[in-house]
């Protein structure tokens, strides 16, 4: 399960209108528990893919290193990572497949269709080795209200 | 020196995030890393024993892969190794007409 607050459900998928026709990407930050990843803040991250935006995403290493500082100056981990689909599912492709390498962390994509996020999905990485990964389905339970603990929360 | 450990690979250092190993070079404090915890080996190296091509590794904000040194740059214990793999996709569709 991926547990994420709604604003910032909601800020990964304005991220994806705002950058559309062009992909666009960020980092995850939060806790790993027994019941899964759970978000506590939404990084975003420049797409360095600018010779293919509209259909490859790319985060450079030196921003990660500085998100990953940034995590734990805040005593997080970085959960998860989120990218959008211009004009396409909100499942992984191959090319999503190959390029990850983050065990255990949440790929959450975003279908943004005609410039408007249409559906948002989580995968989660799992296996052993690079060998071994896969991506399985993964629940989001999305916070409807933080500051008001009483109330339902909603699932995706 | 202190070696920054992503995410993934906690599993491998018993959770731990940060870890502290001697050496006066990279290549050192790599062989020293592995030594201290195997497994992470074949997750961060080739059979051959080279780096993971989607393994980065900074030494403080320097890429690596760019020092002119390479692995066999030296260090000294105030400076700080952080491994992070990279992280790419995309729909891969439809390309632009």
């Amino acid at each position: 399960m991926l547990h994420i607050q709604y604003t910032d459900y909601e800020a990964i998928r304005t991220h994806g209108e705002e950058t559309y026709p062009h992909e666009c990407c960020g980092v995850l930050l939060g806790k790993s528990e027994d019941d899964g990843n759970h978000v506590a803040q939404i990084v975003r991250a420049g797409n360095t893919r600018t010779d293919s935006a509209h259909n490859r995403y790319n985060i450079a290493p030196q921003e990660l290193v500085k998100i990953q500082r940034q995590a734990r100056g805040l005593g997080l981990d970085i959960v998860g990572f989120y990218h959008s689909h211009p004009d396409h599912p909100a499942q992984w492709s191959p090319t999503d497949f190959a390029e990850a390498h983050w065990i255990g962390c949440s790929y959450v994509i975003t279908a943004v269709d005609n410039g408007k996020a249409a559906t948002t999905n989580s995968f989660l990485l799992t296996g052993t080795s690079e060998e071994e990964k896969k991506f399985v389905d993964q629940p989001v339970e999305i916070d409807v209200a933080l500051s008001h603990s009483n109330q339902p929360k909603g699932q995706a | 020196m202190n070696i920054h450990i992503p995410t993934p690979l906690r599993t491998y250092t018993g959770g731990a995030e940060t870890v502290a190993v001697p050496g006066t070079t990279v290549a050192e404090v790599f062989t020293e890393l592995t030594s201290q915890f195997p497994e992470l080996k074949q997750q961060l190296f080739t059979s051959e024993g080279k780096l993971r091509s989607f393994v980065n590794v900074y030494l403080n904000d320097e890429d690596l892969r760019y020092l002119p040194s390479k692995d066999a740059t030296q260090v000294a214990s105030t400076d700080e190794l952080t491994i992070i793999p990279s992280i790419a996709g995309g729909s891969a569709c439809c390309p632009l007409l």
